[in-house]
């Protein structure tokens, strides 16, 4: 499992990729908040087309983002996940909180409200 | 299957052996009759009684033990996470959604065992430890029924 972050206008794109479990929010939390306070970031959107399982620790770790980037005033979306992925993010309500879209340009777009091309 | 199969694994309360149990939970799983959802379904609930048994039982010491005893059989799979940590006080509200005594659980481990398995049995006793007893009933004996 690794992190690939990068920042596309006021957004802050992380791709994940492997198994979002207990092991792997550990790891990467304080990796991912190092690069949330670091960069000037607004919104968060994860890209999920690499990640094969989640369970609750991996939910809690990126609601646990949510919460820390609503609390600046941005927003959150989650793109391309796999269908088991897609279907533990919808029964944990996931998607009462945050937009999910099937990919990262579609969900970039509406996160930047179309200034990006 | 033609015959019952039980595996034991033993091994310390640390983060690396949640994907372990899925690992061989996973293994198990492909030999017998379930749909895909079915064994999407079992892992993630062996994922979040393992992951108790660490972050609670054994609040992440990782000189903690945690058996998992796993049993298939024709009417199903069987899985047993045991710890001799520190035990749950209420159960019944420990598997309420939402509950968590740790920031960012979200109280969602108990409820997607629930959810995703078709029996759960939690004996806890505070100092002891807590066993978890899941099933997951096969195709076979899910048409046995109807």
């Amino acid at each position: 499992m690794d992190l690939d972050a990068s920042l596309s206008g006021e957004t802050l794109v992380v791709r994940l990729y492997g198994e979002l479990d207990l092991r792997v929010s550990d790891n990467l939390r304080p990796r991912l908040d190092k690069e949330l306070d670091r960069q000037r970031v607004k919104h968060l959107l994860f890209n999920l087309r690499g990640v094969d399982f989640i369970d609750s620790s991996g939910i809690g770790f990126i609601l646990g983002r949510y919460k820390k980037v609503k609390a600046q005033g941005g927003t959150v979306a989650l793109a391309g996940p796999n269908r088991s992925v897609h279907r533990i993010l919808d029964l944990s309500g996931m998607y009462k909180v945050m937009s999910g879209f099937a990919n990262e340009s579609e969900a970039l777009k509406a996160l930047e409200g179309g200034k990006q091309g | 299957m033609k015959h019952k199969n039980t595996v034991k694994l033993e091994f310390p309360s640390i983060p690396d052996n949640v994907a372990l149990a899925r690992v061989v939970v996973g293994t198990m799983l492909a030999n017998m009759d379930f749909t895909l959802t079915d064994v999407d379904d079992v892992k993630v609930a062996v994922s979040e009684a393992v992951s108790n048994a660490v972050l609670h039982g054994y609040q992440n010491r990782s000189n903690g033990l945690v058996y998992l005893t796993i049993t298939a059989e024709p009417q199903g799979l069987e899985i047993i996470v045991e710890d001799y940590g520190r035990g749950i006080q209420d159960v019944e509200k420990a598997m309420e959604p939402a509950f968590s005594t740790l920031p960012e659980r979200m109280g969602m481990g108990f409820v997607f065992m629930k959810s995703f398995m078709d029996k759960l049995e939690v004996d806890s006793q505070v100092g002891r430890g807590t066993r978890v007893r899941m099933f997951k009933a096969s195709l076979q004996a899910m048409r046995a029924v109807q």
